[in-house]
């Protein structure tokens, strides 16, 4: 087992060195006419030089990358090129934002769509044609949709919630909960269409498999069958699922932010997007790596608990 | 003493595995063993004894890294593609399992022109020689146009068959042939083996579990177990009067469909594992 | 990044099934309203330029926000431009945007996979790394970054989409690549001297086709979903109409004029819709196609072929000496399998037999005969579908088949057990083999842990396990197939049953680890003085075991008697004709030059073969 976690772990170090690698290769690449873009058209060759000069951007592409790596291994990821705030003050002040909204989505997801996956799997007939049809329609229509969706009916006409706006959990956390709700809500449900399925189609094939007639031969109940051994078995794949929708939620969680005006990771990504705050692009990108590396090896262990086979490969 | 058509001299097969400076597994640990023209030589041994590897190994199938495997006089166990392209005509395979050795989207049709293709047999000629291999296994000349999976096991064999016949080979390899099929089917697959052979005169490396299948078809049999050759001799030598002792225990351990004389044999058996394992321990002691 | 769980197709499409696929997707309701939708879709987009009625960037300042007037039947958005026709061209570039994604997907993956899967080796594991680390960001923030250095242009993002895409498809050709090559006719393909190219392209491409197809319909929604979301965050290419720059403007003015948004919305959500829809549709078509096919069996024949009487032999000396009270006596039992079409297929007609205590009833058939399918009933234990549908099954008094599921978890394990065929898929490998032992105890037998532990232990030795604690603490893969078998025998023997259901529990086995696993169950049948029902097909099995037999055809018993009564009187010329095919004791084939074959083979090779004349003559 911990040679086991020592692999994934070091496999999920290169995995961070290689997109940073990468990342910085693309993002830097432009060398002088980074300068030129932030200084517009107008600047004059001498400016534009100055600019360069200021920003380390004449200097060879691997030493910039080194300097940015040996800065990252200490915490240290550089400031905006607009406003001087430091990389990592930017992106941790936003951070817990967005994760409680992404972590609030799973939770929804692993928890509804369990349910309804081992409910249609087992009750079979409507329940199952029911549960398909409505994940292929939340599977299909996408995400950003369904936020605009619940915005124009929850806020806009019932006025059940304020349909923009964000309050810190410290300030007040009924509050907190009025403003995430929707925003998880709309996160969640192509997520709970995909992994629904995803539960179901494990299920089916689980409760297939020769020794749940075995163990139920021995005297074990049904439901005892179900519940010990087949769900253990389903949950390996479910877990699969759950993880590549991790990365998804990240990425919706971009559009979902706008949407709600929530100060998240969302916004700052669209904000030096537009901007061209490359030291800013780039910490995010290491950052969001990085939480998916976490969250990878998170789900491997849980994988490798659930099911000792997979600790072999 | 007629000449060889194959000649196995103590061929080495090793399959890498996976790791960093991990010794490779071998599957073949130098087996030497020759056919003749015409002849059944059959295979017997249990799972992970090696059986399958060989014929593998005689089909280019398997990675030969050591020894010889000559065919009509030349070593055919490193041959390159192209070169092994010349032999299809020579050497054919029937596969164990009916059941995925037919591509299940192709007619039968397709299936059986395909070797005749890379001969560039002309179309008409190609579909002439399809109905006259049916015929050679058994099967209607309406089989042509339909798909695998309207064929019950027995007759997905007899295709196989065919397919290994339509460039008339000298050799075929069957690798586990009638293990898949019910037992009055295997009876009348096993008839049809036959009945090719002494009208082509093609020759057979049977391989299979069964010491009862091999031994009805066999003129001699070779016994393997662990990647080696443990026995090899006449068939009725082999399988009816062993001299190793796995050969016996695999003899004995075949349960005779006749209770009185189960009873006996199991009662032998039993009586053997005692003495072998006494022998064993002695020569270890010693 | 995207959920694409890579859908595997068994092997192969039926050649039938698949030249139709396209006749019968427009048959099918669904299948013919997306397709009807995505084809107008698609028209419009094509004639844009004739189908608006404005062009779709001019604007007049008087008509911002302008509610539907005459010739702008959807109004005018907040620059005062024609909703309708916007909605008209912006299909064009949202739709072409979408395509080239997708042709960027499919050439890297699909080409990439074929490689991979067929080649693999090193290509294998570099193309797995390159996948984990194109899904290892979500395909939103890869596109914001490049956004950020190369500009707000929308066929660029859409081709880095497209990369970001390719392990969908890389992963899908990929795997059923892998299934493929592995496959015996690949191998009979290659002995026949094809080369690779022709492999793949006639073994190989034929299988990953429909696949793609239905993969791409997928590839295709969220492509335009994400373009959609780029232009929505006013980060697209503002001088080009797409559906995502109009929800961009609608969004914007969405307390003032709420329709704006609606349109957009409204025509999104539609395709993705229609595209996933029609993605199913397809999966469906072929998976239904493919059932009758994953059967490996032969369905059974009909049951009248065989209506002569069945035969029935009287008690011998052999079998009156091992019995006791009667256990289980099954009269005239029927089983049948509900169909889609509401119809009963019956597979077992009739049925009767009965075991005594002490006694091993062997069920003996071809595969179809209906003997597992008794065995499983008796148990209640028949797959989904299937049930009793006449007849009783007596035991201890109590007709099983009308048992409650409830009373059957009383009796099971308990009363009557079982021992199947597959060691190995017959233990859950996610719990340790002890574990398996103990909870069924603690719960039939009602002891606590420790003692259960204590008696699985004494158990694992006594099925002849070397190591029991070992085995104990083991995971099922890390045993061998005759150990896990012992295990098995184990687990069923654990609750002291009356009753034993052998469902063909040596075919597995070697034929060594079959003898000595036939050698211990006769001891444990003894030592417990259980019952046994055996199914097989193997008379040296039934020969070993078997107290009394029945042989089972087509769903009928069609001969029963003591042992040696079937083994020298046969009277069902069914039963002859099976004992007539036993090889074993048969004559060895003898020397080659004894025969004539040595003579045939000499002339074979003097004279040119067939293939060599047609070789000559083309």
């Amino acid at each position: 087992m911990f040679r086991f976690i020592l692999r994934r772990l070091l496999s999920g170090i290169v995995l961070l060195l290689l997109i940073s690698t990468i990342a910085f290769s693309l993002l830097y690449i432009g060398g002088g006419d980074i300068a030129r873009r932030i200084l517009g058209q107008m600047a004059t060759p001498e400016t534009v030089a100055q600019k360069s000069e200021q920003l380390g951007l004449n200097r060879p592409l691997y030493e910039q990358y080194f300097d940015w790596l040996s800065g990252a291994v200490r915490g240290d990821l550089g400031s905006s090129w607009f406003t001087g705030q430091l990389v990592t003050e930017g992106i941790t002040s936003r951070l817990a934002v967005t994760l409680s909204i992404v972590i609030g989505a799973i939770i929804l997801i692993a928890v509804v769509a369990v349910a309804l996956g081992v409910w249609a799997a087992i009750r079979g007939g409507w329940a199952d044609k029911v549960v398909q049809a409505v994940s292929i329609l939340g599977f299909a229509i996408p995400g950003f949709l369904i936020a605009l969706g619940l915005v124009t009916l929850f806020a806009l006409n019932l006025k059940w919630f304020k349909p923009t706006g964000y309050t810190a959990f410290a300030d007040s956390p009924t509050g907190w909960a009025a403003s995430v709700t929707l925003p998880i809500i709309a996160l969640a449900i192509g997520g709970i269409a995909g992994v629904a399925q995803q539960v179901r189609g494990s299920v089916v094939d689980a409760l297939r498999q020769d020794y749940v007639r075995t163990l139920r031969s021995r005297g074990l109940s049904f439901n005892r069958v179900v519940f010990k051994h087949v769900l253990r078995n389903a949950g390996g794949p479910a877990l699969a699922v759950l993880a590549v929708q991790f990365v998804g939620l990240l990425g919706g969680a971009v559009i979902v932010e706008q949407i709600f005006a929530i100060p998240g990771l969302g916004q700052v990504s669209v904000q030096a997007t537009t901007q061209g705050d490359i030291p800013m692009v780039m910490g995010l990108v290491v950052a969001t790596a990085a939480i998916v590396v976490i969250v990878n090896l998170l789900i491997d262990l849980l994988q490798g608990w659930l099911n000792p086979k997979v600790r072999l490969s | 003493m007629t000449e060889l058509l194959l000649d196995v001299k103590n061929v080495i097969v090793e399959y890498p595995i996976k790791g960093f400076r991990k010794e490779p597994f071998q599957a073949l640990k130098g087996v030497s063993l020759d056919i003749r023209p015409g002849e059944t030589v059959g295979l017997v041994g249990e799972s992970g004894s090696g059986k399958t590897t060989l014929g593998r190994a005689v089909l280019g199938l398997a990675p030969v890294t050591g020894g010889e495997i000559v065919y009509r006089g030349k070593d055919i166990a490193h041959l390159g593609r192209r070169e092994r392209k010349s032999l299809s005509s020579e050497i054919q395979v029937v596969f164990q399992d009916p059941y995925t050795s037919l591509n299940p989207s192709l007619t039968i049709e397709q299936i059986l022109v395909e070797p005749l293709t890379v001969r560039k047999v002309a179309k008409k000629d190609a579909s002439k020689r399809v109905l006259d291999l049916l015929d050679q296994v058994g099967l209607p000349s309406n089989a042509a146009d339909r798909l695998p999976r309207e064929f019950s096991g027995g007759q997905r064999q007899r295709i196989a068959i065919a397919r290994a016949l339509a460039l008339d080979p000298r050799l075929i390899v069957c690798d586990e042939p009638v293990s898949a099929l019910d037992l009055s089917t295997q009876a009348r697959v096993l008839d049809l083996f036959k009945e090719i052979q002494e009208r082509t005169g093609v020759a057979y490396l049977f391989v299979s579990h069964d010491l009862a299948v091999v031994r009805h078809l066999s003129h001699r049999v070779a016994v393997m177990y662990h990647g080696e050759i443990v026995e090899w001799g006449a068939g009725d030598q082999v399988t009816g009067d062993p001299v190793h002792p796995y050969t016996q225990r695999l003899f004995l351990a075949a349960p005779v469909p006749d209770p009185d004389r189960q009873e006996q044999r199991r009662a032998v058996r039993q009586r053997l594992m005692v003495e072998q394992e006494r022998a064993g321990l002695e020569a270890g002691a010693a | 990044m995207i959920d694409l769980t890579p859908t595997v197709m068994a092997p192969a499409l039926p050649r039938a099934a698949r030249r139709s696929l396209f006749s019968r997707l427009l048959r099918n309701p669904v299948g013919l309203a997306t397709m009807l939708f995505l084809t107008l879709l698609v028209l419009s987009a094509i004639f844009a330029p004739l189908l608006a009625p404005h062009d779709p960037n001019s604007s007049s300042i008087q008509d911002v926000l302008g509610g539907p007037a005459d010739g702008h039947p959807l109004g005018f958005d907040s620059s005062g431009r024609d909703v309708f026709s916007r909605l008209i061209f912006a299909g064009r570039f949202s739709l072409a945007g979408a395509a080239l994604a997708l042709l960027i997907a499919l050439v890297i993956g699909v080409t990439g996979g074929l490689i991979a899967g067929y080649y693999g080796k090193w290509f294998d594991s570099v193309s797995s790394w390159l996948t984990g680390l194109l899904m290892a960001l979500p395909g939103i923030v890869v596109l914001l970054a490049a956004r950020s250095v190369l500009g707000p242009s929308m066929w660029l993002s859409m081709m880095i989409f497209g990369v970001l895409l390719s392990p969908a498809f890389f992963r899908l050709v990929y795997a059923s690549v892998t299934a493929v090559r592995n496959e015996l006719y690949v191998d009979a393909a290659r002995v026949a001297g094809l080369g690779d190219t022709r492999i793949i392209g006639k073994h190989i491409l034929t299988v990953v086709r429909a696949p793609v197809i239905i993969q791409s319909a997928m590839v295709l929604g969220i492509a335009i979903a994400i373009q959609a979301g780029l232009d929505f965050l006013g980060l697209g290419d503002q001088s080009i109409p797409t559906w995502g720059t109009m929800l961009n403007d609608g969004f914007r003015q969405i307390y003032k004029e709420p329709l704006l948004i609606l349109w957009p919305s409204v025509v999104i959500a539609l395709t993705c819709v229609a595209l996933t829809l029609l993605a199913n549709t397809m999966r469906d078509l072929l998976e239904r196609s493919g059932k009758a096919k994953a059967r490996r069996r032969p369905p059974l024949r009909p049951a009248d072929v065989n209506k002569t009487a069945a035969v029935f032999h009287a008690e011998d000396l052999s079998s009156s000496g091992r019995t006791g009270e009667v256990l289980l006596d099954v009269r005239d039992l029927a089983i049948g399998y509900d169909q889609p079409d509401g119809t009963v297929k019956t597979v077992v007609h009739d049925v009767s037999l009965t075991v005594r205590r002490g006694e091993v009833h062997g069920l003996i058939g071809e595969s179809g005969s209906g003997k597992t399918q008794t065995a499983w009933s008796i148990l209640r234990l028949l797959p989904d579908g299937g049930r009793v549908t006449g007849g009783a099954i007596f035991f201890e008094g109590k007709d099983l088949a009308l048992a409650s599921e409830k009373e059957m978890t009383k009796i099971r394990g308990k009363k009557i057990a079982y021992i199947p065929q597959e060691p190995m898929s017959n233990l859950d490998s996610a719990f340790t083999i002890g574990s398996q032992l103990v909870e069924p105890m603690r719960v039939c037998l009602g002891i606590s842990k420790k003692e259960a532990t204590q008696r699985a232990l004494k158990l694992l030795a006594r099925v002849g396990i070397p190591n029991p604690e070992r085995t104990f603490a083991a995971y099922p893969h890390e045993v061998s197939g005759g150990m896990a078998q012992r295990v098995l025998i184990a687990g069923a023997v654990s609750c002291d049953p009356d009753l034993l259901i052998a469902d063909e529990p040596t075919t597995a086995l070697d034929v060594t680890v079959q003898a000595e696993v036939l050698d211990l169950l006769r001891e444990l049948q003894s030592e417990l003085n259980m019952g046994v029902v055996l199914v097989t097909h193997n008379f040296g099995v039934v020969a070993d075991l078997c107290d009394r037999v029945s042989v089972m055809r087509d769903g009928r018993v069609i001969e029963t008697g003591p042992v040696r009564a079937i083994f020298t009187q046969a009277k069902h010329p069914y039963t002859q004709s099976l004992l007539a095919a036993i090889l074993e004791d048969g004559e060895a084939r003898g020397d080659l030059d004894e025969g004539n074959s040595g003579r045939a083979a000499a002339a074979a090779l003097a004279t040119p073969s067939i293939s060599d004349t047609i070789g000559a003559q083309s």
